[in-house]
């Protein structure tokens, strides 16, 4: 089995998820290609793991995972809020986050 | 020269000496009581501050009885009160020397300052503030007795730096009229210059001595390095110059005259200005290292006698005549004791009759000024001599021993200087004849304008005999401008050997060299000159004149448009040149710089817009970046 398919395969992913979140507007679609980028952060290490056979990257795959559930959490509860204060959930019109 | 070392060994004080600290102590309490106690003591102030003198004059006396009983050997004492600073290898004690010229010295202060205050008792009674000028009174008594008094140079800079205060605050006292205020100032300022001479001169002892006190540095001297003992002389005659009025730091004197009158016969003709003469003659054991510094001495001295004496003769403000009068006679003293061992005790002998019968006309000038409403031009003046017998008589005693008249105080100690000048130089002796000359010229004028001739009061002036607190000091000082000549004239050159040096000089009271008759010639000659001038009407306007040498004395012989031009102008120009560098090149850099880092701080605030996508693109950036260099840094 070849391990270089997955790396390829999370490099693919983590571009895809980076491309997403800077050329999409919508505040949702934009959030989930940050999901993307952490998945894809997550095959990577488990891919690592594998080659090292050690269970180091494994566990904090979990972890991210935890960190994620978490961070979507507050995330979604920020969008709607935005969405329903602007009746938007574009995140070009939220431009407050400034000097 | 055993004699001189012997003089260099005080011995340690007891008995009566143990309280000579009084001296200093008991005028320095009042000044703090005065002070402090504020109105409180305004009803009694001007007694408490009359009697602090008087008995500091009992306690100097006490000690002169004392030292004339005692062997020669011990006369000299010293007395140790405390360490003043102990720091690594330094240790400076505070104490006091009380040897012959010190007791001197002291028994002057406390004498006249003690007639003084009593006479400021009637000068100053309209005065509203006369507890303050009691209070300053006694702090300049306090400050010249620790000048006189200390046993090292440094503890004598505390006492220095104290009349220089002390003058500052009573020149000022009137510090409602502009003039004395600006005075003061000027006074100050031109006094810190020789306190500067002083304070090399300090630091220079404690380089070479590793001690400034008189003992260690009298025995120093010899082992001296010939150019360190010339600088050291230099900066004391500077020191010098800058207190007792001396060409070039003479500017002040005359305008210190700002001042009530018994200021400037306390401070500017008895006793703060001659400290420059004791400097002098105290350092006797450095300028016998250095004969050029004591040359300079008595060519500063020749130079300010004849200057003082030339401003003298074309001064209608009867103070500055006599102002010009003081530097001309504090010139004879310095020429004195820049003659060496044959002259310092005859500067000191002439700075003792000269503390009489100047504080003796100063006075008679303030009772004179008392009458005529404060008006001090001679030309308003005139046939007082009916008006006020008494400071007439008085005052005319003072002219007699002014101007040397035989037998009278002057007569003794500046016919002595004279003949010492002409032992050193001719061009010396004939400088100072000349001088007694002008003397004798300028203060005929004077006693002419103010006492004889016709009236010229302005209208609404009657003159009137002062309260007898002021003609009872005037009599005492008149007697004494009288007699004191001839009382000390045998005793005080062996009496001040020890601490002078010692040389043999015919001094007899009914001697007449023909140096001595040649001066009485000369002096007559002045008398008759002035008597013959001023006889007639004086006008009571100045009368222009094309007399370069009235024009000249008239504007203090350009003293003033020289120290502006040489030093304020330059000053000005410098401090307005360092004034734009500060403003154009500090500013400008440091406002430049702040300007720089707010344009950039504008710029680089746009990038943050707000726009999380923009965020976002940076932080990729970033991260790019960095595995970019840390890729580059693999491969590298």
């Amino acid at each position: 089995m070849n391990l270089n398919y997955y790396i390829v395969l999370s490099a693919i992913l983590f571009t895809l998820g980076v491309m997403g979140f800077l050329l999409r507007r919508n505040a949702i679609v934009a959030f989930m290609s940050i999901e993307l980028m952490l998945n894809a952060a997550n095959l990577a290490m488990v891919t690592f793991a594998l080659a090292h056979g050690s269970l180091d990257g494994q566990i904090a795959a979990f972890f991210v995972m935890i960190v994620a559930a978490a961070e979507v959490v507050v995330g979604l509860a920020i969008i709607v809020t935005i969405f329903r204060t602007r009746r938007s959930a574009s995140v070009d019109e939220a431009n407050l986050l400034k000097f | 020269m055993n004699l001189l070392e012997a003089s260099v060994l005080p011995v340690a004080a007891e008995g009566i000496y143990t309280w000579a600290w009084l001296m200093i102590a008991l005028p320095a309490l009042g000044a703090a009581i005065l002070l402090l106690g504020g109105k409180a003591t305004d009803a009694w102030g001007h007694w408490l501050g009359t009697l602090m003198p008087i008995a500091s004059f009992a306690v100097a006396a006490g000690l002169f009885g004392t030292m004339l009983g005692a062997d020669e050997g011990e006369r000299a004492v010293d007395l140790h009160l405390w360490t003043w600073i102990a720091s690594g290898n330094w240790t400076i004690s505070f104490g006091m020397q009380i040897d012959q010229l010190s007791i001197l010295f002291a028994l002057l202060i406390t004498g006249v300052g003690s007639l003084i205050h009593i006479y400021s008792i009637g000068y100053m009674a309209h005065d509203d503030r006369r507890r303050r000028f009691f209070a300053y009174l006694n702090l300049f008594i306090a400050a010249m007795l620790t000048l006189v008094l200390a046993n090292n140079y440094l503890a004598l800079f505390l006492g220095w730096e104290g009349v220089g205060l002390a003058s500052y605050l009573l020149i000022g006292f009137w510090q409602h009229k502009n003039s004395a205020a600006v005075a003061a100032k000027k006074a100050f300022v031109v006094n810190r210059v020789g306190d500067l001479g002083l304070s090399m001169a300090v630091f220079t002892m404690l380089a070479q001595f590793g001690s400034s006190s008189f003992v260690d540095v009298n025995n120093g001297a010899p082992h001296l390095s010939s150019t360190w003992a010339t600088l050291l002389g230099f900066f004391l005659l500077l020191a010098a110059c800058g207190k007792s009025a001396q060409v070039p730091l003479q500017s002040w004197l005359l305008d210190a005259m700002e001042g009530p009158t018994p200021v400037s016969a306390l401070i500017h003709a008895a006793t703060m200005v001659t400290a420059g003469v004791y400097l002098v003659v105290r350092s006797h054991a450095i300028y016998e290292q250095a004969p050029t510094a004591q040359l300079a001495v008595a060519i500063v001295g020749t130079v300010t006698l004849l200057f003082g004496a030339w401003i003298g003769t074309s001064k209608d403000d009867i103070k500055k005549v006599l102002a010009g009068s003081t530097m001309s006679q504090i010139g004879y003293m310095m020429l004195a004791a820049g003659l060496g061992p044959i002259g310092a005790a005859f500067a000191i002998f002439h700075l003792l009759t000269h503390g009489f019968f100047k504080a003796n006309m100063f006075l008679g000038a303030g009772s004179v000024m008392h009458g005529m409403n404060d008006d001090v031009d001679m030309r308003h003046y005139g046939a007082l001599r009916k008006a006020m017998p008494w400071t007439f008589l008085t005052f005319a005693m003072g002219y007699l021993a002014i101007i040397g008249f035989p037998f009278t105080a002057g007569f003794y100690s500046k016919d002595h200087i004279i003949e010492a000048a002409f032992e050193k130089s001719p061009v010396f002796g004939s400088l100072a004849l000349l001088g007694a000359f002008v003397t004798a010229f300028y203060m005929t004028r004077l006693m002419m304008m103010t006492f004889f001739g016709d009236k010229r009061w302005l209208p609404g002036v009657h003159p009137h005999e002062s309260p007898v607190s002021m003609t009872g000091p005037l009599v005492v000082l008149a007697t004494l401008s009288i007699v004191a000549g001839a009382a000390m004239n045998n005793w005080i050159q062996d009496w001040l050997a020890p601490a002078t040096g010692h040389h043999p000089h015919e001094a007899s009271l009914l001697h007449f060299s023909g140096i001595g008759l040649l001066t009485m010639a000369v002096v007559a000659l002045g008398v008759a000159l002035g008597w013959y001038v001023f006889k007639g009407t004086i006008p009571s306007q100045v009368p222009a004149t094309r007399n370069v040498f009235a024009i000249a004395g008239r504007n203090d012989l350009y003293g003033d448009a020289f120290n502006e031009a040489v030093f304020m102008r330059p000053g000005q120009h410098l401090v307005k040149g360092l004034a734009a560098a500060d403003d154009q090149l500090v500013d400008g850099a440091v406002m430049g710089g702040a300007g720089a880092v707010a344009g950039l701080s504008t710029l680089v605030r746009k990038v943050q817009n707000g726009y999380v996508r923009s965020y976002g693109l940076t932080m990729v950036g970033g991260a790019l970046l960095v595995g970019a260099i840390l890729i580059l840094g693999r491969m590298a």
